[in-house]
């Protein structure tokens, strides 16, 4: 075990795990922030999505001692201006269904919001691919996600 | 959103959940065999030191034969994955279609929202399967080498207006010192590495150079 520093939605914490702790682990056992989700364990579902100095990263891939003085940001701590029109056209496209994948399709669609403003279906599509929803809600994940690039836009 | 999801301990005993029914399905989909895969040869394991090629009067013949030894780890999976012919990388030994779907973007570090970093770190990460470098990328379209064969890489690896811009000096330095080149004989988990080593490339890519750079007959 050792001692790792982090810091985590604008706090800073001190975590007693493994050097090779996934950081979803220890945002979801040590830190409680159970907003991420596991869902492969190997980088192909996107569910463990977080951000990494404001970059979209699988939480799953990345040990903790990786993280060094980067910031993590969880859905629990998405803020700002796309983060609020992606919330909000969620909930007017009422997106989710079980919802199980829906805080990592959150945090990707913000991330493209952030770098394209107006993204395309295809730019949509490529941001998005690597989001897996069981429940097939791809077309009103994409619908939300041009409706909030409008939100933005106004 | 309300949680319902599993701690480590309980994801790492057992695959019944839903997490692991994800896992379940997507590697279940991976062996699928599919029309886009590119099944490579047996990727070569042995590396011929240059020394050994010393026997090899005929300078041009010599020439050749470094290249086609070099070759070996050209062509090798662990290289051709991220130069691929499509703006789309390929993985495993057997080059399938990368999981998920990933494309070059304009700088060779995936698309917006998408990027290659999230998911690729500064190192190998084996618990999650994951293969790292600092600026892990993908090779410019002009490097593509997929379905080429190696007279066609070796033009190509010459060719400055193709190959980045370099001069042979600078390919035989690309070739030996490149640490994410390198990542090829360090690659993690189980993936099979380049053949040889660095270094041995390295001696093969200079004598191939001293006598002459000469390419394989189409």
């Amino acid at each position: 075990m050792g001692e790792f520093r982090i810091k985590v939605n604008g706090q800073a914490h001190s975590v007693d795990v493994l050097p090779d702790t996934p950081v979803l682990w220890v945002l979801r056992d040590n830190l409680g922030l159970t907003g991420t989700k596991f869902g492969c364990g190997i980088a192909q579902c996107g569910a463990c999505t977080v951000f990494l100095d404001g970059q979209p990263l699988r939480s799953c891939s990345l040990p903790v001692s990786g993280l060094g003085n980067a910031e993590i940001t969880t859905i629990e701590g998405l803020a700002g201006r796309e983060g609020e029109a992606v919330r909000n056209a969620w909930i007017a496209r009422d997106v989710p269904q079980c919802g199980y994948c829906q805080s990592g399709q959150i945090m990707s669609a913000v991330a493209l919001l952030k770098q394209i403003k107006k993204p395309t279906d295809h730019e949509i599509d490529l941001a998005m691919n690597g989001n897996l929803c069981r429940c097939a809600t791809y077309v009103r994940i994409r619908a939300a996600i041009h409706e909030a690039a409008k939100l933005l836009e106004s | 959103m309300g949680d319902n999801g599993p701690t480590r301990r309980t994801a790492l005993k057992s695959v019944a959940g839903i997490g692991g029914l994800v896992a379940t399905a997507v590697i279940l989909a991976m062996d699928q065999p599919s029309a886009q895969t590119q099944r490579a040869s047996s990727p070569a394991r042995e590396l011929r030191p240059a020394a050994s090629f010393a026997g090899i009067t005929n300078r041009r013949a010599r020439s050749i034969a470094l290249f086609e030894e070099m070759s070996k780890v050209l062509r090798h999976p662990r290289c051709m994955n991220c130069h691929p012919a499509s703006d789309r990388p390929t993985q495993t030994d057997a080059m399938r279609p990368h999981q998920p779907l990933v494309v070059r973007g304009i700088d060779g570090h995936g698309a917006p929202g998408l990027p290659c970093a999230t998911c690729h770190h500064a190192a190998n990460f084996d618990p999650a399967g994951i293969p790292g470098h600092p600026d892990w990328h993908l090779a410019p379209a002009s490097m593509a080498w997929q379905g080429r064969s190696a007279a066609q890489i070796c033009a190509q690896i010459k060719d400055r207006t193709r190959n980045g811009n370099r001069d042979l000096a600078a390919l035989i330095r690309h070739l030996s010192d490149d640490s994410l080149v390198g990542w090829a004989w360090s690659p993690g988990g189980r993936r099979t590495p380049a053949p040889g080593t660095q270094a041995q490339f390295g001696e093969l890519a200079k004598a191939w150079v001293q006598t002459g750079a000469q390419c394989p007959r189409a």
